[in-house]
């Protein structure tokens, strides 16, 4: 069935690779494009852990043919760090409170957290709960989640 | 959970969509949000030969007004219907029961054509369609027609839509009548998940706080959302009060059809759409009286 040349700027870089249009985005950056910082869970849309941001926004990867994101802008996990290669504040605080134990749920948490105080700068702790609300973990009971993301709000926003 | 392979095209025009849709007989199908129809597929409870990807379709998206209509077009995504100021102004029952679909990730890509067209018993967006008593704009190579809500949805999961129909736009009635409120409650296992049972009311007062205008409706509680027209004739010209509201509100179950399942029983269907119709009325009222002050 019909295969696809399928172009998207993953991190601010132009990567090109060919799928069959039932490749999934998710499989798409792990597979064809070897970037596995995004994980892949449930692959019917219930759990988050596939999380990217598409041109600007959080989607779920599992649900979107690769084809269909074709000429996307695409920010995996792997490009939440700064150009340094430091970690992002957000990430920072993650690792500050201990926001995670297997690690499975992070990339998603880490992207929808991302694109929050992208639009938020000053959330409230339901604003949080809310953003993360589709994101399952099942490990940590969310405490920490939520910590780290008022911690890396308040620091984010005395950096300006 | 893979999908079975397939094959996609992606269309640039509601002609082009259209014409394919035709030459696929039944074997091709559009994919808007993809926030159904992949996990449906991944599942493999669908198999179509054909995707046709409506996505880029510029004149299916975007809020217009028609005098006193709300158009919406099928491919615009809840997230920018959620967020646009026409709607919020002019439509805030929709506005509302858009916060209770599904997650800000699923409402970035699902669309409101997407919602209507799967005809899930609880979504909130049939929901409020049949209760404002919207119309529904389809279009094949043949021609365009305007569906009423009522007559769009059939049964569980389906729509009197042909298979070779696209869905165009949904087109809202707008109530400009001063004191006007509407309400809206569901209620679910967690925020975002599908209702157990969900309630939408819009109602209009006249200066003396009399009820001169009311539509009720329940989802997820039938296998299609329905208007509770016994309850909008006992309520219309009481000034409202919690007795009148629970008085026309108490034989509910008989007006409704619930199926059981994992998530809840048919009875608790029942009483939940019965509370959420209480409150979705008593908050459309002090709307309306708000307004009014
Ligand atoms: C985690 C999760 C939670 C959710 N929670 C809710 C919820 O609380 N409430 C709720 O209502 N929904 C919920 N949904 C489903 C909702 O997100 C979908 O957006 C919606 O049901 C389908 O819209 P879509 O644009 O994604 O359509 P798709 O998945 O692309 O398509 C769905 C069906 O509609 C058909 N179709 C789509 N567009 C058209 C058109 N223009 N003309 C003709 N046929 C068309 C397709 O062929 C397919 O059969 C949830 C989904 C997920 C993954
Ligand atoms: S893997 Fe995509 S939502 Fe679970
Ligand atoms: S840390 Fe294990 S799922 Fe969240």
């Amino acid at each position: 069935m019909s295969d696809h040349d399928i172009a998207l700027t993953v991190n601010g870089r132009r990567m090109t690779s060919r799928a069959e249009a039932r490749t999934t985005l998710v499989d798409f950056l792990r597979d064809n494009l070897n970037l596995t910082g995004t994980h892949v869970g449930c692959e019917h849309g219930v759990c988050g852990a596939c999380s990217v941001i598409m041109d600007g926004r959080p989607v779920r990867s599992c649900l979107i043919y690769a084809v269909m994101a074709d000429g996307a802008e695409i920010t995996t996990v792997e490009g939440l760090e700064g150009s340094d290669g430091a970690l992002s504040p957000l990430q920072d605080a993650f690792w500050e409170t201990h926001a995670m134990q297997c690690g499975y749920c992070t990339p998603g948490m880490l992207i929808a957290a991302t694109a929050l105080l992208a639009r938020n700068p000053d959330p409230t702790e339901h604003e949080i709960r809310d953003a993360i609300g589709g994101n399952l973990c099942r490990c940590t009971g969310y405490v920490q989640i939520v910590e780290a993301v008022q911690i890396a709000a308040r620091a984010m926003r005395e950096a300006g | 959970m893979k999908a079975a392979a397939f094959d996609y095209i992606r269309a640039d025009t509601v002609e082009e969509a259209c014409r394919l849709l035709a030459e696929g007989e039944g074997e091709a199908r559009i994919i808007a949000g993809g926030q159904t129809l992949v996990p449906l597929m991944a599942m493999r409870l669908a198999r179509p030969e054909l995707l046709v990807d409506i996505n880029r379709i510029a004149s299916l998206k975007g809020v217009t007004a028609d005098g006193e209509t709300l158009v919406i077009g099928a491919g615009t995504r809840q997230a920018d219907v959620l967020a646009d100021a026409e709607v919020a102004a002019r439509a805030p029952l929709l506005a509302e029961a858009l916060s209770h679909v599904g997650h800000e990730q699923t409402r970035n890509r699902g669309t409101v054509g997407g919602s209507l067209a799967n005809a899930d018993p609880t979504a909130e967006i049939g929901l409020v369609a049949r209760t404002l008593d919207a119309e529904i704009v389809a279009r094949s190579s043949g021609g365009e027609r305007r569906i009423p809500a009522a007559a769009f949805f059939e049964s569980a999961m389906v729509t009197t839509l042909a298979p070779e129909e696209l869905l165009i736009a949904l087109r809202l009635p707008v109530w400009t009548a001063p004191r006007t409120g509407h309400g809206f409650h569901e209620l679910g296992i967690r925020h975002g998940d599908f209702a157990i049972a969900a309630a939408a009311a819009q109602l209009t007062l006249d200066s003396n706080g009399r009820c001169i205008r009311i539509h009720v409706g329940v989802g997820g509680a039938s296998p299609c959302p329905v208007r509770l027209t016994a309850v909008e004739d006992a309520l219309a010209g009481s000034p409202l009060d919690d007795a009148a509201i629970a008085r026309a509100t108490e034989d509910i179950s008989d007006m409704l059809d619930p199926e059981s399942d994992i998530h809840a029983g048919a009875e608790q269907r029942q009483r939940t759409a019965r509370a959420m119709a209480r409150r979705a009325i008593a908050d459309a009222r002090d709307r309306a009286q708000a307004g009014a002050a």
